[in-house]
Parts: C-alpha cells; structure tokens; sequence
C-alpha cells in the first residue's frame, strides 16, 4: 500500500468533473418535482441530451453549440413526457419510465454514425494567472465554463426558489395544485415550463459525459447516471445545495475508491466499490432528519376540473 | 349456409398454408445474447459481427435474432426462455455472468442447443466456447514491459474471474521478462461496460504514473482518456479499435467469433450439433492480434510478432515455468506448462504482482 501516489489535488479536481452530469441533472429534476411533476425520465433525456450534443459539436466542429443543442434535444424530448402527463393527464411514473426506454433507444438510432468519431475538444476556462497559485489555481481555476455553469446552476436555482416570487409559484404549484388553481395560477403552464428546464438540464448533463468526460459516443453511455441523479434529489430532501453536496460526495467517494484502489490499500474492493451508495445514502438521510418532506402534490395528477 | 361454407373453406385455406409452410423449408433460428449494446465497440460488437458473419453465409435459410445490454442475472434467464419459446433453435449467450442462467434454461428447453462463451458448465445442449486470450495478452505484456518508461502499468479488470485473471498473469509474466523493474497497478471496475467508470479508472491510473493502460472492459473510454492524457498506450480490447491507432492504440486482441458461430450453425441445420468444448488461441484463428502500429520500435514490434509466431505454432505457452505463484509456492516447474484445467480455474496472482484478488 502506497498512499503517497494518490494525488489530493487532482482527485478533487477529478471530483469536481464526475459529480457535473449528476448535478446538472439533479437540479433540473428537483426544479421539476418543485413543481410536483415527477419524471423518472432522467436518463432517457440524458442520453438523448449526450447524442444530440455530440453529433451537433462533432458536425459543426463546436462543443458549445454541442451543449445547446444536447440542452434543446433533452428539453423536446421532455416535451414529450409534458403532454402525456399535463395535457393527456396520463400517470407520471409510467410515462417516466417510457420516456427513459424511448429516449435509450431514440439515442442508439441517432448514433449510428457517431461511434467512433473524435469530439471537438472544450477549452479550458482561462483564469490567466490565476490558475498559477499553488493547490487552489488547479482546483478550482483548471475546468471547463460548464462545470461552473453547473455550479452557477445551483446557486442560481437556490435563490429563485428562496427569494423570488417565480420561485414562490412554483413551489406553491408543487405544495397544492388545487389551492394555487383557486389563486388564478397557470398550473398547466408553470408545470410545463418546469419539465422543459429539467429536460435541457439533463440534456446538458449527458452531453458533460459524451463530450467532455470522456468523449466520445457510445450507446447507453450514461449507464444509469439518470437514475443516480433522480435518487440523489429525494435523498437531499429536495434543497439545491444538499444536491451539490450529495453529487459531490458521491463523485468524490467513486474517484477515491479508484484511486485507493490504483493505490493497493487492502480494504475488500467489493467495500470500495459499494461505498459512493452507501455514504452519499448515509449523509442525506443524516441531513433529512430536520422537518423537510417532499412537495405535498408530488406526482399528482392536476386537472382544473377537479 | 353460404357463410358457414365460407368460414370452412377459409378455415381450411388456412390450414393447408400452414401444413405448406410447416413442411417446407423451415428457417434455421439462431438466438444472440449480448451483454452491451453491438455499438460498443469491442466485445458485442465482435460477437455481433459473427451474428452477421452466419446471415450471410446461410442467407434465407437462417434467421437470426439478438437482445442487447442484458444484465448478468435472472433478466438473462426471462430474456433466454422468450428466445427459446419463440422458437429459436441455438442460442449463444455471449458472457460469463449467463453460465448459471443458461443451465437453467437448458434443462427446460432440451430440443434447444445453446452455446456458452466463456464459461466451464456444460450439459448434453449446452456447449461452452471461449477463446485464449491470455495468447494475446502475453504479446501485449511484452510491448508494455518494454515501451513503459515509468515501469508502471495500469490494468483494469471487470469482474475477478479466471478469464480476467488469466490475462492479469500472461501479461504480467511477459512484462517481467521484458522488464524486470515493472509494476502493475490493478484497478477493478466491477462492470463490463460503463464508459464513464472505464474513463475514470484510465485516468486514475495515468494519474497514478501508468504510461501503459491494458483494458479487460468493453468500451474504448479508455483509449479516449489516453489519447487526451497524451503519453500514453493502449491496446485494443476484444476488438481492433483502430480508430484510436497509431496513439494511444498500438495493437490489440480481436475476438474473430464467425468461423466458430457458422460452423455451429451448420452443425445445427446438418443435425450434428454434440456438446462440446471449445478454446481455441492464435493458432486456430480465434484470437487475432491488430496490426502494430509505428508507435511501436522497429525491435520490439518485431519480438513481438516472433512472440505471435511460436505461441500460434504451439511452440511455445505464455504459462511455461518456472512460475511461482504469488506467495512464493512453486505452480510451474522449469519447462512445465500450465494445464487447461487450471487455466480454466484460475483464481490466483503468479509472483510479482501485488494486491489481492477480491473473493
């Protein structure tokens, strides 16, 4: 065993890089299930956003096209899951789970070409000296603008659903359907607007794991991310910065497992292995002692007539 | 009255086409079971090939189908009998996590022949078939003890089984030889194919000091973290994956599955399909070594491919002692070679190589 090779500063900066596509997804998710819709379509919209990003950037030689365009493929593929459940009023959980199937395969399709193909690479944000200073300039001045869009995310989401009125509809949207109904609230409309952000949100994830960590496209690459990112928001008890504690943590433990393994300490692997789950769990659920419970209309079915 | 005589004349249309149909030239149904999606790129991907390879030889008279990502488990067993049920005649279930399930569903469908990759359970319908890659893998050990310049190489492994095992050694025991001061760096990933954790275990090893990354999982992310890490080498890994030669990929194993499936295949149509044992290396064809690139010098590529020559001649086996296990007990005496039986079981490191095997 030899501790010694394990890098501190590169592994959180290696953190830091794993945990963007589950954050970028978690928090679309949880402005979603804010405004009481629940889509477990997370990595349908994902894989989808992880095509769509790729052939875009590959073809017009731009990543950051890539990520607006994974942005919109995520959010019209939600589309889809807006109008079975808000306009058809179909049951959210099986539309959900449809729209991950879809989304799988749809991905698969429009990816036959892209196997194989090398991605536009994204330049690094350049902080100038910045990124010199010892320690702290690579960890927090050394990565690419989305993985602090991500984080601007979170602060940004944060203060919307805390301080404005925006945020005071929507959660109010999410609490009692019926009640912000009687108040003259497009419940309909804001619900839809929701799904839409959570949609280009998990786009934007996916396209993270398709052109910048690893890049490159392969079929179901995401490999359950989606579904990480849609536990990680019940378990940070639907808060924005328990989201980023919990993405964190959980990329953090998955880098260090690694490395600890590279490292050839002799705890069982099977432990290593199983610990990002395990932890992230414990934590969460240690913080969700406190008096916060999920949006009371969550998953509920809204027609005005009711 | 007249509508009775319909319906019978119908009725009896119906059947005659059927009886017709039954009679006639019935199709061949071959069954694939795959444990990633056939664009990963390196081992579905090969087996896929081979499922192509049969439709074209048999053209209409076979009809072949697949199911793709089916995990290792009871999934694997509901996804078989379904194949089974709808009348496939052979079914290739291509991995090791399906040897368990295969067996059961075999004992349920006796008239259907199944085939098993790289597992060691067989029964009077089930055939196991695998290839030697430990061939190929003691060709890459040598490249790698002799191209690494900080001594270390980084390895990561799927699942702990003797296939993967296996490869550990054969290219352990190669790079040695090349190099006396190398060291492996052994990471397991616990999946087969999962781009992200396979990218995040290359860069942890790069990370760590390896310039040599050697890959048992199925996607070339790894081969996409060593070419952005720059100086670093890869091999391709049940496939060719020369999209990233001639750097970071200098070589690689390739699975050439499609002579075994067609001739099991007419096996099958011929009604001469017997239980069997395959395994088959370099020798036979089943195990091909990609080109080796420029990157590679002139000497080394030439040792290497000597190297190719006398294990496909038979001359010489990568496991040839003297090979002490990794306590220091002695497996192989001075010029015994390893037996097939071993082999098959391996479930232990040789000398030199450091960490455990997770249980």
């Amino acid at each position: 065993m030899d501790l010694s090779v394990i890098n501190p500063v590169l592994l959180i900066a290696a953190l830091m890089s794993a945990a963007t596509p589950i954050l970028l997804a978690a928090t679309g998710e949880l402005v979603a299930e804010r405004a009481g819709v629940l889509n477990l379509g997370v990595e349908g919209m994902m894989i989808v956003g992880a095509i769509c990003g790729f052939a875009v950037a590959v073809e017009s030689g731009s990543p950051a096209l890539g990520f607006v365009a994974a942005a919109a493929g995520g959010a019209l593929l939600s589309l889809l899951f807006a109008f079975l459940t808000q306009v058809t009023l179909a049951n959210q959980v099986a539309s959900g789970l449809a729209l991950t199937l879809f989304g799988l395969g749809l991905s698969a399709l429009l990816g036959q070409g892209y196997v194989g193909v090398k991605p536009p690479s994204m330049p690094d944000v350049n902080f100038g000296a910045l990124a010199d200073i010892p320690i702290l300039g690579r960890i927090l001045f050394s990565h690419d603008p989305v993985l602090y869009f991500g984080l601007a995310l979170v602060a940004a989401v944060w203060a919307l659903l805390k301080f404005t009125r925006a945020g005071l509809i929507l959660r109010a949207v999410g609490e009692n359907h019926d009640a912000a109904h009687a108040l003259g609230l497009k419940v309909v409309r804001i619900r839809v607007l929701a799904i839409l952000f959570g949609g280009a949100c998990a786009g934007l994830g996916g396209a993270y794991i398709s052109l910048i960590r690893v890049p490159q496209w392969t079929e179901g690459m995401t490999a359950g991310v989606g579904w990480i990112a849609l536990a990680l928001v019940v378990f940070a008890s639907w808060k924005p910065w328990r989201v980023l504690l919990g993405a964190y943590l959980f990329g953090g433990i998955t880098q260090l497992q690694l490395n600890l393994q590279g490292a050839g300490v002799a705890i069982p692997v099977e432990y290593l292995a199983m610990s990002p789950y395990l932890v992230t769990i414990l934590v969460l659920v240690i913080l969700s002692a406190d008096k916060s419970r999920a949006p009371a209309s969550l998953g509920r079915i809204f027609h005005a007539s009711s | 009255m007249k509508l009775t005589t319909l319906l019978t004349s119908a009725a009896m249309a119906l059947g005659l086409a059927t009886a017709a149909f039954a009679a006639g030239h019935e199709k061949t149904k071959v069954g694939f079971v795959y444990v990633g999606p056939v664009g990963d790129g390196g081992w579905t991907y090969e087996h896929n090939k081979g499922r192509l390879a049969v439709e074209e030889e048999f053209g209409d008279a076979v009809e072949t189908v697949f199911v793709e990502n089916v995990p290792e488990g009871p999934d694997a067993e509901r996804v078989m009998t379904q194949m089974a049920l709808d009348g496939a005649d052979l079914i290739f279930t291509t991995s090791f996590g399906y040897m368990d399930p295969t067996i059961n569903v075999a004992k349920k469908f006796p008239d259907v022949k199944f085939e098993h990759a790289t597992g060691y359970k067989r029964a009077d319908n089930v055939s196991t078939y695998s290839a030697r890659f430990y061939e190929g893998r003691a060709i890459q050990g040598h490249i790698a003890g002799k191209m690494t310049k900080s001594n270390i190489v980084g390895y990561i492994g799927s699942y702990p089984i003797p296939e993967v095992i296996r490869g550990i050694n054969s290219a352990f025991i190669h790079a040695r030889k090349a190099n006396p001061d190398v060291q492996f760096k052994i990471v397991w990933a616990y999946t087969w194919f999962d781009p992200a954790k396979e990218a995040d275990a290359a860069k942890v090893l790069i990370e760590q000091g390896a310039d040599v990354v050697l890959q048992h999982t199925d996607s070339t992310a790894p081969q996409a973290a060593a070419q952005e890490a720059g100086n670093v080498i890869t091999f391709g890994q049940a496939s060719d994956m020369a999209q990233y030669a001639p750097m970071p990929r200098v070589s690689s194993i390739i699975d050439d599955w499609a002579p075994y499936y067609i001739a099991r295949t007419k096996a099958v149509m011929e009604g001469t399909w017997e239980s069997t044992d395959t395994w088959d290396g370099i020798g036979a064809g089943m195990v091909g070594i990609g080109e080796i690139t420029d990157a590679v010098p002139a000497d080394v590529k030439a040792e290497a491919l000597a190297l190719k020559e006398s294990i496909a001649s038979g001359a010489y086996h990568p496991f040839t002692g003297p090979i002490n296990k990794q306590d220091g007990s002695v497996w192989l005496a001075d010029g015994e070679v390893a037996d097939d039986g071993t082999l098959a079981g391996m479930n232990f490191y040789v000398e030199g190589i450091e960490g455990d095997i997770p249980q």
